[in-house]
């Protein structure tokens, strides 16, 4: 029977994988559902196992079932790894995403997996902080806070507890790593979690996931209960986690607010200090990290800090899994090293834009991220380079903007949406967005425009340097590179 | 005099010695270690500008007005959030930080109604005040865009406003309803700019709300959004008398705002060492009873209590009086007369009633309503420490590792302390409760009991003794604390009887009722914690065994070492306001003030000297042996001041039996409560705001009441006890309230080194303070127990004879409500009742049923004693074959079927403990029907006063 493996990834199952993985069995085939490769746009994907390995195709609908198996699909993309757009990237990450069965543990030691957790219970939790620090492997949430100062902090403060958090509650538009890790190689993560437990003389871990994702929920709660090393004692560790779904707003992705939701308080955010790595969970050392960030620590044990180290540039060490999406031709996951050009992003992986118009904006780290215009896009994909231009790498989402949009409209957007997800704490972000919506309005409306601009800059400086957390303080970032790149559309007398 | 307010230093004090050295502002500051950065600043004198920050509650960083620079540091963090550190240089003035602030400000404003001039906190508004300070002067947002000004306005609750118009959102109501107050009932609902403040998620008004009306969300309130009616109907008040509640033993300090003679507000002062900033509904606004139409100014007489009453001066008064009682002395001689102090009335009050019984009347016939509520914790107290008080001040609560609740319902009775309470239980602590009721403390908003031992009323010894087998059994003895601080003889013939097997939480669960496994482990988690403390309440004291109780708690402290520092103890939860004072004051017959017996020559001679009158050495009568005496016809006058025996004593129809058997009946009090209507003169008494003087709270607390308005009825109680002994012939001219203070400190070594001088240096002191204690005594025995070496006492479990049986097959237990107070002679008359309107019986589903009777009957309460009406109330706070009900309410009279069984050292009446049966009814019952007709043939008033 013709082995087929078809995505259970919901990206993919939203755009019809269940149907042709239906389609598949009742053309006889053996059909196993893995994760997605992140090709997004020729999904739903199927791969056919045969002599030679793998064969893709897609985009499929159940109707192409049969010509698949029988070799005649004009849909044939060929081998993967032979296939331009994955062939170049860097898998280290989503190595085995697609490639096994989610939840089989089985599979996922045959290949690869729990290396790392062996390596790192070889080692002193000091050796495998020390790792961790050499690798250079920085939060891959946003912040790019150094991990190995993260887990030292946490190692060395005192505490009757410590804890792991992981930060699932991916909410940034543009982003879905997360989402296509946990579902197409959860054992990743958990990993991840169990060595960083191991270093930080943590017990406990929670994965706060958030509740848009009930695959990611279902495939996760299966994993947990699968993996060998969690809740009971295994080699000297004693560690367990618990899945906590999140209530759906975006502020509980900031780690603050996260904790606090986490605690069964409404999720609003704490000011820092105390950092939660002094004073987090149950006020005890916390360690949050995001999904991409824990589940990097098993490759680094496994395969050493030094290769880690070597991949990227400057002090941006590894890979990323970018995620492209918007107006471009061929959206999808792309992991790489780091210091790769925007452009080269754009251009050679997502094919430029899907309406074949010239790119005119693009915004790098989700809805706080700056909007880059063509002049920055040559900024290499790298922490340092892209703060220099005034941009952040965030999360690794990358949204394209052909020239069509109105950035007026985008800034606008940018306060509307804090003025929505804003968890009402602070007076900048609570009050202040809603005000900055009313004050491009009248921009638009050019109702006494300059005093309205004065206003805003007024505005922009108080929620950035005056606001409680990074919701308010970076949600200016948007809207000041929008006046700054585009001022023409804040100029035209029209609504937006 | 003007209005006081207290330094607000943004967030609370840290507790520690530790310092850090800083400077702000280039001014070279040392701070607690810990402090905020806005919390040294304040200490420095330097303001930093702030709004959702308050000292009462931990810092939340929302405003963001109160954002600093910090040398070497990136951004403007907020200064409430940031501690200060050793060595930090810090500015809280920049051109960027005054544009910040006036930018907050500016969106604050644009969301907020522009009406201040005619806003009810206009002058009282840190909004406003905030405005001023950054300078704001323009809204460049304007008022057209989104706002909340047309929020609806909540006015359910009796005592104050929530407007949400203009409401900024600071939380500080929230997170002091949570971290005060501990109730959790306000809330934030909704996201954004539409994050609103709401009484709780579902409901939608306050009254409907799980609000417990403590006020601390109005005293955090930087606006006008919560706000007390008063204020919002006359304006701000002029001035502050700084006084004492006079409500429970907690003895809250309040800062009395008036303007003139009228009373506007309550505040709990931070600085009060009971309270520390914090009150209760009952503190907080229920004091409209001082001007309740109900109050009786004049002074009236009868000849007898079925004449009209008759309004005559106070010189009539006096004279009438003195007349009456100087006939019966002649006539029955001085053991005929006796007197009852007041735990309402100041200690110079009761210390002069004392000595008008002992001095003028001539006897010691004088008792107190602790004889019906804590006299044996005194005798249990004094027995095995030397002391007849409890040993901690209530700060100590903060270092307690495991608490155990016994025979009281703090939440209710004592909200101040609970809440205090609750938040060192929402840190960590353990929490043992032992009720036959399901108290809010066994299960609340983020407090559960470890252990609830719902243990059946009567049983308290055969738990003690329990918890004690297990402690002596399984080793938890503190040996060395034993050893060094313990009487020998006594703990090894103590160990030997609690080791008993009879004494087993196995052997015991027969009287108890109690799960023996959950015994086991309480007195385990007790007994193993660094810091374990007893806190207990009437729950202990009214039964036949109470001072047998209240031993076998000091016992089982003192076996686990849980005394003599912070953190430990054996603590009653004292009901009155100055109960402990009235004990204090030698308000029992058998003791001089300073708790000496009237026997001891040297003590005798010593007053004999002071007061110019040979004194008796037999120790008088007892509340009981007085009405016992009067029905015989021995007992003849009774001048009881401040205490309506007719409702809160047991066995009413007792009681009242004796008052009429009386030729002199003089009632001192507010109002014309039951006990009036057997008098023959009524005395009108003063409301704690009206005279000066000090109250004792239940931690040994002496703190000043001052007097804020004129007595409405011209005199202060005690002017009326020292004019009623003038009148009788007796020389007693104190000047004010501070001499007399003087005099007890002269003649009482525990009180040696009070004085009026003192209190208002240093707010309070709890006694002994005298020459070896200069500053007082906040913790008892350090070191060692004041009689030396702490006594065990053998407790033998005797059950009550009060049983149940086929005629009264359910045990009746009383207790209180949070709006209520005692009798209600003041809560009753203030808009409290909007919470409980009348006393109800809960009854458990299974004894309903058996009965037939659903939620709201009407239902007889018999017992042997007597019987009565209420309605039922279906409940699983009780468990089956016990009721409850409280006593606040004249109409339900639950005293009626209390029973005359009392403790056999003190004869406090065993009130938690009648067999009872429960019926439906159709009405009130005969004794409530002709009670009715009786007091309705006393209670006449003449139409024509006097003069």
């Amino acid at each position: 029977m013709t082995r087929v493996f078809v995505p259970l990834d919901s990206g993919a199952r939203s755009v019809g994988a269940d149907a042709v993985a239906d389609a598949f069995e009742t053309a006889g085939a053996e059909v196993i559902r893995t994760g997605s490769r992140g090709l997004y746009w020729l999904e739903p994907m199927a791969e056919v196992d045969g002599p030679d390995g793998r064969i893709a195709f897609g985009p499929l609908e159940p109707g192409d079932a049969a010509d698949v198996l029988a070799g005649g699909s004009a849909k044939r993309l060929g081998p993967l790894e032979d296939f331009d757009g994955f062939k170049q990237q860097t898998r280290m990450l989503f190595e085995r995403v697609g490639e096994i069965v989610p939840t089989d543990y089985d599979a996922y030691k045959a290949n690869g997996g729990e290396a790392g957790l062996q390596a790192a219970l070889a080692l002193s939790a000091d050796e495998v902080i020390a790792a961790i620090q050499a690798s250079g492997l920085r939060g891959r949430g946003g912040a790019g806070f150094p991990t190995g100062i993260k887990w030292r902090t946490v190692a060395d403060a005192p505490g009757a507890e410590k804890y792991i958090v992981c930060n699932a509650d991916e909410g940034d538009s543009g982003t879905f790593a997360d989402r296509m890790l946990m579902e197409g190689d959860p054992f990743l993560l958990l990993e991840g979690m169990a060595i960083a437990a191991h270093a930080v003389g943590a017990g406990k871990g929670y994965i706060y996931l958030r509740s848009e994702y009930p695959d990611a929920e279902r495939i996760l709660a299966e994993a947990i209960e699968t993996a060998p090393f969690l809740g009971q004692d295994w080699n000297g560790l004693a560690f367990d986690i618990e899945l906590r779904i999140g209530g759906g707003a975006y502020i509980c992705g900031e780690e603050t607010a996260l904790l606090e939701s986490l605690e069964g308080a409404r999720g609003m955010s704490r000011a820092k200090p105390p950092l939660p790595a002094i004073a987090g969970f149950m006020g005890q050392p916390t360690v949050v990290n995001n999904v991409l960030t824990l589940a990097a620590a098993a490759p680094i044990l496994a395969g050493g800090a030094d290769a880690h180290a070597a991949l990227g540039v400057g002090r941006s060490k590894g890979t990323m899994p970018f995620q492209l999406s918007g107006n471009v031709k061929r959206p999808g996951l792309y992991e790489a090293p780091f210091g790769l050009s925007l452009r080269t992003l754009i251009e050679d992986f997502g094919g430029g834009t899907a309406s074949g118009r010239l790119v005119r904006a693009v915004q790098v780290g989700g809805p706080l991220g700056a909007y880059f215009p063509d002049s920055l896009l040559d900024t290499p994909l790298d922490y340092e380079a892209f703060a220099a231009a005034g941009g952040m790498l965030g999360h690794g989402g990358v949204v394209v903007f052909d020239d069509t949009v109105n950035m007026a409209a985008q800034a606008r957007f940018a306060l509307a949406f804090c003025a929505h997800e804003s968890c009402g704490k602070c007076t900048p972000c609570r009050i202040g967005s809603r005000r900055g919506v009313e004050l491009i309005d009248r921009i638009v409306a050019n109702d006494r425009r300059p005093l309205q601009r004065e206003t805003l800059a007024d505005l922009l400086e108080v929620m950035r340097d005056g606001s409680l957390c990074a919701l308010g303080g970076l949600t200016p970032v948007p809207v000041q590179s929008a006046l700054d790149w585009f001022p023409e559309d804040f100029e035209k007398d029209a609504q937006p | 005099m003007t209005v006081f307010r207290e330094i607000d230093y943004g967030t609370p004090a840290p507790k520690t010695d530790a310092t850090v050295k800083l400077e702000i502002d280039g001014r070279e500051t040392i701070a607690p270690a810990g402090a905020s950065i806005m919390h040294a600043a304040m200490l420095a004198g330097v303001e930093i500008p702030k709004l959702c920050a308050t000292d009462r509650v931990d810092a939340y960083g929302s405003c963001r007005l109160c954002l600093v620079e910090i040398d070497g540091r990136k951004g403007t963090p907020s200064s409430c959030t940031t501690p200060a550190e050793d060595g930090m240089r810090i500015s809280t003035d920049s051109e960027r930080l005054r544009r910040l602030r006036r930018g907050v400000m500016e969106l604050y404003i644009s969301d907020h109604p522009l009406d201040c001039l005619t806003c009810a906190a206009n002058g009282d508004c840190e909004l406003q005040d905030m405005a001023a300070a950054t300078g704001l002067r323009d809204v460049r947002y304007g008022y057209d865009g989104d706002n909340h000004l047309d929020a609806e306005k909540d006015a359910t609750n009796p005592y104050f406003s929530f407007d949400p118009a203009k409401c900024i959102v600071c939380a500080r109501c929230v997170r002091a309803c949570a971290e005060v107050q501990g109730t959790f009932a306000l809330t934030m609902l909704g996201r954004g700019f539409e994050t609103v403040i709401s009484p709780g998620a579902e409901a939608t008004d306050f009254l409907s709300s799980e609000c417990v009306s403590c006020g601390a969300c109005v005293d955090v309130c930087p606006t006008a959004t919560l706000i007390e009616k008063p204020v919002e109907d006359h304006g701000l008040p002029d001035r502050t008398v700084v006084t004492t509640c006079a409500y429970c033993g907690v003895g809250c300090s309040f800062k009395a705002e008036l303007k003139g003679d009228q009373v506007l507000r309550m505040s709990p002062l931070k600085a009060g060492g009971a309270n520390e900033g914090h009150s209760c509904v009952k503190g907080r606004f229920a004091w409209g009873y001082a001007n309740h139409p109900d109050r009786i100014l004049k002074p009236m007489v009868r000849d007898a209590i079925t004449d009209p009453w008759r309004e005559v001066s106070w010189d009539e008064a006096f004279d009438f009086t003195a007349k009456r009682l100087t006939a019966i002395r002649d006539e029955h001689g001085a053991d005929a007369l006796g007197a009852v102090t007041s735990s309402r009335c100041t200690n110079e009050e009761t210390y002069l009633v004392q000595k008008l019984a002992r001095a003028v009347f001539g006897a010691n016939n004088v008792d107190t309503c602790a004889r019906v509520c804590h006299a044996p914790t005194g005798y249990g107290l004094k027995t095995a420490f030397g002391t007849s008080a409890g040993t901690q001040n209530f700060r100590s609560v903060e270092k307690t590792d495991v608490v155990m609740v016994i025979g009281a319902n703090p939440t209710d009775a004592h909200p101040v302390f609970a809440s205090r309470m609750k938040k060192r239980l929402r840190e960590g602590a353990g929490l043992i409760v032992a009720d036959p009721r399901r108290t809010d403390l066994v299960r609340s908003a983020h407090v559960e009991a470890d252990h609830h031992l719902p243990l059946r009323p009567g049983a308290n010894v055969a738990l003690i003794n329990a918890l004690a087998h297990v402690v002596v059994t399984e080793d938890l003895v503190d040996w060395d604390f034993v050893q060094e601080r313990c009487d020998s003889a006594s703990f090894a013939a103590w160990r030997a009887f609690v080791s008993g097997a009879e004494n087993s939480p196995e052997a015991m669960a027969e009287h108890t009722g109690v799960d023996p496994e959950e015994v086991r482990a309480a007195a385990r988690l007790y007994a193993s914690a660094p810091n374990g403390a007893i806190y207990y309440g009437l729950g202990v004291t009214e039964h036949s065994q109470g001072s047998t109780m209240v031993m076998g708690m000091a016992n089982l402290a003192m076996a686990t070492g849980n005394l003599g520092r912070e953190g430990v103890g054996v603590n009653p939860l004292r009901g009155q306001n100055n109960v402990q004072g009235a004990c204090d004051m030698g308000s029992f017959p058998h003791e001089f003030p300073g708790y000496r017996h009237v026997s001891d020559d040297a003590v005798r001679e010593s007053y004999e000297e002071l007061w110019g009158v040979e004194l008796s050495a037999e120790p008088g009568l007892r509340i009981p042996n007085m009405l016992d005496g009067a029905v015989a016809g021995r007992f003849k006058a009774i001048y009881i001041q401040g205490e309506d025996i007719a409702q809160s004593d047991p066995n009413t129809s007792h009681v009242v039996d004796g008052l009429s058997a009386m030729d002199c009946v003089i009632v001192q009090d507010l109002f014309l409560n039951e006990t009036a209507h057997f008098a023959h003169v009524f005395l009108p008494g003063s409301t704690f705001l009206e005279k000066d003087g000090t109250f004792t709270n239940a931690e040994r607390r002496i703190n000043r009441v001052r007097k804020a308005m004129a007595p409405a009825s011209g005199l202060a109680d005690w002017e009326i006890t020292q004019k009623l002994a003038q009148a009788l012939g007796y020389q007693m001219d104190y000047g004010h309230p501070e001499e007399i203070m003087a005099e007890i400190a002269a003649t009482t070594p525990s009180f040696a080194g009070v004085s009026y001088a003192k209190l208002e240096a240093e707010g309070s002191v709890q006694w002994p303070c005298n020459d070896a204690a200069p500053d007082g005594t906040p913790t008892m025995h350090v070191g060692g127990f004041v009689r030396g070496d702490g006594m065990f006492s053998i407790t033998e479990f005797f059950p009550t004879s009060e049983r149940t049986g086929p005629r009264f097959p359910l045990l009746l237990t009383t207790g209180r409500i949070l709006s209520q107070y005692n009798v209600g002679a003041q809560t009753a008359r203030t808009a409290n009742t909007i919470w409980h309107d009348e006393d109800v019986l809960e009854i458990h589903a299974h004894d309903a049923e058996q009965r037939g009777l659903s939620d709201g009957d009407l239902v007889s309460l018999k017992s042997r004693a007597g019987e009565t009406t209420l309605t039922a109330r279906i409940s699983d706070r009780v468990q089956p074959g016990v009721v409850y009900t409280t006593f606040h309410h004249a109409a339900n009279q639950a005293n009626v079927v209390t029973t005359d069984n009392s403790d056999w050292a003190t004869n406090c009446p065993e009130y938690k403990v009648t067999a009872v049966e429960v019926r439906g009814a159709n009405g009130p019952s005969d004794w409530q029907r002709s009670y009715a007709e009786l007091t309705a043939a006393t209670s006449k008033r003449a139409t024509q006063p006097a003069e």
